[in-house]
Order: C-alpha cells, then sequence, then structure tokens
C-alpha cells in the first residue's frame, strides 16, 4: 500500500503576549490508500491544528507534509481537487439554501452541477436541499458538510467530527457511508471523539496529545500493544477477598481488591489462580479475562482519564506533566 | 473563469445584495419624483406672470424708496446724507426671480451626478464590506480556500467580480438617471445648451463618479477583509466620518488653520467630480488693490485628488492582500 497522507516533524507555535505554546511539537502521521483512519485526541492536542495546516490554512513552523505523494502546501492547488475536507463545525452561509451552497463550491471547483445533486441524495438531504441552511439543524448542515466534501468524489476525504450533532440513525448511516466510500477505494480521515465509532468503522488510528503522536497503527495493533493480562476474579464468598489477595501475591501476581472482585495481572496462566485459590478452599465463582477498548487506551495513553476529585484542565495530558515545552500556555 | 462565474453568482444572488439596491432605487426614484415635483416649466404665461410681478415690486420699492428719502431729508440733521441712500435699480427686480424653480439641464444636472454618485458609493461600501465579511464570518471563505487554496488568486478574484457587478449596476443607472433628468429637464425645465461638448462633459463626469463607487467598493472590500469582518468597516466608516471629519473639522477651525478644509474628504471628493475646488483663506487679512478685498486661494484639481485616492486604496487593499498572504486562518 502507498502512502496517501504524511506528516513528519510538523511544529506549529502560537505566540502571544501570555508566551509561547507549542501547538504541535513534532508531530508524525502516515495514512495508507484505501483505509478508514482515525485521528484521536483530546481537546486542544493539535488535531484540528493539524488538519488546518495540512490544508494549507495554518503555515507550519517546521516539518514536512505530502498528500497524494505531492508536497504540501506547495502542491496544494494541483491536489486540492482530489481532497475534500470538513474542518471543525461545519460553517455555510445561512441565507442559501444547500443546494445553492454546494452548486456555487461546483462551480468554483470546476465540478459538474450534476454532482450536487447526487451527493446531496447520498447524504439524505434531497427533500430538504431548497430550504436555507440558517433552518437546519446542526445535524443536517453536519450531513451538508459532508455532503461538501464528497462533491468532488475526492480520493482522500478529511472529516473533522462528521458525527457530531447527528443522531443515532444518522451516525449508524455515517459509518456506512464511510465504509462504502473506503470500499470504493477512497481513503478517509476521521476525527472523532466517539471512540466506539472509531473503533468499529476504522482500519487504523494515530492518538495525538499535547502536539505529539503517542500512538499509531492498526486498530488490533494499537489495542494488542496496550493489553493488558488482567483477569477479574469474583469468588463464591466476598468475606475471602483480602485472604485470596494476599495468596496470590505470594505467587507473584499484582492485585487490585475492588469491592466485590480481584483485579489480578502478572501471572502467566490463570489457572494458577485456581489453583492456588482451591488450595486454601476458596472457590472461584467468575474468572474472566478483562478486555481492552480504544477508549481505556486512549485515555491511558493522553493521560486523560477522570480521576476522583479533580479538575482536569484543557492542556492537561500525560504528556504536558512530563517535561518542559510540551504545550500549555506560557511555557 | 470558473471561480469568476460563481463569484458574480454569489454576490448577485445575496439577498442583502439584491435589497441594498432595491433600496437604493427607491431613494433615487424619490429624489427624482421629488426634483419632477418642486419643479416647473416657464411657459410664456408663467414668465409674463413673473414680469409684472417684478415690475410692480419695483414700482412699489420706487415709492417706497422716494418716500424713506423724503422723510430723511425733512429731520435733517448735521452727518445725515440722504442722497447716499438706496436707490431701486431694475436689475434689483429680475422677473426670473419670481419664477418657480425649474429644471435647466445644463446648469443642474452636474449636482445630480453628484448625487447619484454618493448614493451609490455609499451602497458600494456596505455591499463591498458585506460580500467578503459576511464570508469571512460565516466560514464560507475557509470552505472556499478548501476548494481554491490560492488565497490571492481567491481575494482578487472576488474583488473584480464585485467591481464588475459594480460598474454594470452604474452604468445602467447613470443611463436611467440622464433619461429621467432628460425627461425632467423637457417637462419641467429646460433642455437647452445641450451642445456635444456638454454631453462630453456629463459624461466625463459621470464616469468620475464610477470611478467613486468603485473605489468606495474597493474599499469596504478591503477594510472587512483586513478586519475579516463587515463591521469592521462600517466602524472604520463610521470612525472616519465621526472622528476625522467632524472632530478633525472642529479642532482645524479652532486652531485657525489655514486652508482646513484641504484635510476633509468631501472636499477632495468635490474636487474630484467637479475637476477642481477653491479654498479660500479666511483667516488671512484682505490684500487688493483699491480697497477690494482678495484673500489667498488654493485650488484642488482632480488630479490631486485621483492620485490621493490611489494612494488609499492602494494601502487599504494592499493590505487586504498582504494580512490575507501572512495571517493563518483559523
Amino acid at each position: 500500500m502507498s502512502a496517501v497522507l504524511e506528516i513528519q516533524g510538523l511544529q506549529k507555535t502560537y505566540r502571544s503576549r501570555k508566551g509561547v505554546r507549542r501547538a504541535l511539537d513534532g508531530f508524525d502521521m502516515v495514512v495508507e490508500a484505501g483505509q478508514v483512519h482515525g485521528f484521536l485526541g483530546p481537546n486542544g492536542s493539535g488535531k484540528t491544528t493539524t488538519l488546518r495546516t495540512l490544508l494549507g490554512l495554518i503555515r507550519p513552523n517546521g516539518g514536512r507534509m505530502a498528500i497524494l505523494g505531492r508536497e504540501v502546501p506547495q502542491s496544494l492547488p494541483e491536489v486540492a481537487g482530489s481532497v475534500g475536507a470538513i474542518v471543525e463545525s461545519p460553517q455555510f452561509f445561512g441565507n442559501f439554501s444547500a443546494r445553492d451552497t454546494l452548486s456555487l463550491l461546483a462551480d468554483a471547483g470546476g465540478v459538474e452541477r450534476v454532482r450536487v445533486d447526487e451527493v446531496l441524495e447520498l447524504v439524505g438531504l434531497r427533500d430538504r436541499a431548497g430550504d436555507r441552511v440558517k433552518t437546519y439543524s446542526l445535524g443536517m448542515k453536519q450531513r451538508l458538510a459532508v455532503a461538501s466534501a464528497l462533491l468532488k468524489n475526492p480520493r482522500l476525504l478529511i472529516l473533522d467530527e462528521p458525527a457530531n450533532g447527528l443522531d443515532p440513525g444518522g451516525i449508524r448511516e455515517m459509518r456506512t457511508l464511510m465504509r462504502t466510500l473506503a470500499e470504493s477505494g477512497m481513503t478517509v480521515v476521521l476525527s472523532s471523539h466517539i471512540l466506539g465509532e472509531i473503533q468499529l468503522i476504522c482500519d487504523s488510528v494515530t492518538i495525538i496529545a499535547a502536539g505529539r503522536r503517542v500512538a499509531a497503527g492498526a486498530v488490533t495493533d494499537v489495542l494488542a500493544q496496550h493489553a493488558t493480562s488482567s483477569v477479574r476474579v469474583r469468588l463464591e464468598s466476598a468475606s475471602d477477598l483480602t485472604a485470596s489477595a494476599g495468596a496470590l501475591r505470594e505467587l507473584g501476581a499484582q492485585v487490585v481488591v475492588e469491592h466485590d472482585h480481584l483485579m489480578v495481572s502478572g501471572l502467566a496462566q490463570p489457572s494458577a489462580i485456581t489453583r492456588a485459590l482451591a488450595a486454601r478452599e476458596v472457590y472461584v465463582a467468575e474468572l474472566s479475562p478483562v478486555s481492552v477498548d480504544l477508549e481505556s487506551v486512549f485515555l491511558e495513553l493522553t493521560g486523560t482519564a477522570p480521576v476522583a476529585g479533580e479538575h482536569r484542565q484543557v492542556d492537561q495530558t500525560v504528556m504536558a506533566q512530563a517535561g518542559p515545552a510540551q504545550g500549555g500556555w506560557g511555557q | 473563469m470558473s471561480l469568476y462565474t460563481a463569484e458574480t453568482r454569489r454576490l448577485t444572488k445575496r439577498r442583502f445584495t439584491r435589497f441594498f439596491l432595491i433600496g437604493v432605487v427607491l431613494l433615487l426614484g424619490a429624489i427624482a419624483a421629488g426634483m419632477f415635483l418642486t419643479n416647473h416649466k416657464n411657459t410664456p404665461e408663467v414668465v409674463a406672470a413673473a414680469q409684472a410681478k417684478a415690475d410692480r415690486e419695483f414700482q412699489q420699492a420706487v415709492v417706497q424708496a422716494e418716500a424713506e428719502r423724503k422723510a430723511c431729508e425733512a429731520q435733517a440733521q448735521p452727518g445725515n446724507d440722504c442722497s447716499q441712500m438706496w436707490t431701486p435699480t431694475r436689475e434689483e427686480f429680475q422677473a426670473q426671480w419670481y419664477m418657480p424653480p425649474t429644471f435647466n439641464f445644463r446648469k443642474n444636472f452636474g449636482d445630480m451626478v453628484t448625487t447619484l454618485a454618493a448614493i451609490l458609493a455609499m451602497a458600494a461600501f456596505v455591499i463591498g464590506a458585506s460580500f467578503v465579511g459576511a464570508e469571512w464570518s460565516s466560514g464560507g471563505m475557509m470552505n472556499l480556500l478548501l476548494w481554491r487554496p490560492q488565497r490571492l488568486t481567491v481575494l482578487n478574484t472576488k474583488l473584480a467580480a464585485l467591481l464588475a457587478v459594480l460598474t454594470a449596476v452604474t452604468v445602467l443607472l447613470s443611463a436611467v438617471w440622464t433619461g429621467v433628468f432628460a425627461l425632467v429637464a423637457n417637462l419641467r425645465g429646460t433642455f437647452g445648451g445641450m451642445t456635444s461638448g456638454a454631453w462630453q462633459s456629463i459624461l466625463l463626469m459621470e464616469l468620475r463618479g464610477l470611478v467613486i463607487v468603485l473605489a468606495a467598493g474597493a474599499l469596504g472590500f478591503g477594510l472587512a477583509s483586513i478586519g475579516r469582518h463587515t463591521a469592521v468597516a462600517m466602524g472604520v466608516a463610521i470612525g472616519v466620518v465621526v472622528v476625522l471629519q467632524a472632530g478633525l473639522g472642529t479642532v482645524l477651525a479652532m486652531a485657525q488653520v489655514k486652508y482646513l478644509e484641504m484635510y476633509l474628504a468631501p472636499t477632495w471628493i468635490a474636487a474630484w467630480m467637479n475637476k477642481s475646488v477653491e479654498l479660500v483663506d479666511y483667516n488671512a487679512p484682505c490684500v487688493g488693490a483699491g480697497g477690494t478685498c482678495e484673500q489667498p486661494t488654493l485650488t484642488l484639481t482632480w488630479g490631486m485628488a485621483g492620485v490621493g485616492l490611489v494612494a488609499v486604496l492602494a494601502l487599504v487593499v494592499g493590505t487586504a492582500m498582504w494580512t490575507l498572504r501572512k495571517r493563518d486562518i483559523t
């Protein structure tokens, strides 16, 4: 497979009276052709800055970017016809109808007008195409934004939070649309906070935190890399939990005592647990491996898991806490 | 070319553009109707009646002046020179001053061209500012730049579309305006003296009016583009009028600055439209032979005004282009 999108060492620094903020700090990203690629990161991590920089809206301070094998932003005018994108929330002129909006874009981009009705049908706006955009709900505007990105029939589709504002049916339709587009050969880059959706429809992901890549690869690989060998152990009697935890620790396991079960890790074979507990006449009611999902990996990698009694701030990530000059005003 | 077509469509499709132009047409219509209703044609009967009234007033004035002179002589006092009292002359009671106003196309249409240019320039400023300002604030500009990632090309094409539409509207309305006032002159005044030279002068004045309209449109467009919002252009316009025009005019008058009108924009616009404006230094002492009062004057020409206009346009539109090229779009 060839890379449709390549980013290496991308840097973007914002300076203001408050100080210097590194929005992107040597960020890397690769998206292979024909994939649906998830682009994840907490608020303020640099996702939108990356997409805007890639699309020529923001000037980077360093690094290299290429789309469809052409260096950007230098070759952006040549590749723009093959890239459809929506960045952040959809914004359109409220007094124009969806059809007017798309036909003006089609004129500006040299796309045939017949394509307008095709994409309106595709995103489910056919019957409301003549209504003014200001009468649309957020979800309908989102559909219109996706339609505008699809208008060019692009080879690379970049969508920033495409499911934002969509109802459950709309989210499912969007998921199906993404898969259909990818199957037709289109490469889709999807930025979203709905991690369950990303896990369902993406082939690969890049996770960004504090302007740096913290994980990348096929979804299954990223999950496997961060999977733990923890097992949940529930006993016949909860009164045996503390004594059993001590017994398992003697075997070298790491044990966390929860209110009605134990979380055990660090043992090669789960059978060692049943054997050790049975020897003490303690019997296991449930022994189940703890599966890891994208959400838990995301929270672990970005350090954004909520902590009881604490109010996490936007720039407060595991990388921001790790060292100097990782982002945040005044650093 | 496709981008130019799209931008022309976008501008003419906007409700703001349409409503504003309809408002302008209604305003112009009201002015034309007002001119029609307040002017009257001088028929022989009207001229005769005015002549009779002028004669009557003259006779009354003569009688009254004679009575006052006699009263003066009756109360003869040292230092009173009754022979110096005002004696009415025939020239002071001309028939034309007793006629209703009449529209003389050759003499009066120039003011109407200036009126048209001023109204259209105001509309052009607002439409130009809104055309790009609303695009910035609605996110349309960012969408467009995702499709055509050539910032200067996009902004220049938008400006070209705006100027083309403004030119078409101004030329059309100027033609209609000329026709309407030719009709007013025929029905409620006189169309006499319209030589080819007079027509040429009117045409050149209308062309200068077109330049003012285009400049105003480009200024509104440029200011809104720099501020990325329509309100910025409107704010600058209000600021210039209130602070620089009214405030500066008052301060300069208090400081008794020489030729203070030279620092005010309307003077330069008048110089551009009327080919020249003569400013008088009223604070200077009278210097003239034989007791006449001749104060120093300064003449501003349309050429000088044109250079100033080009300089302001280059500054504003150039800055708009530079900022679009340099600044991030967030």
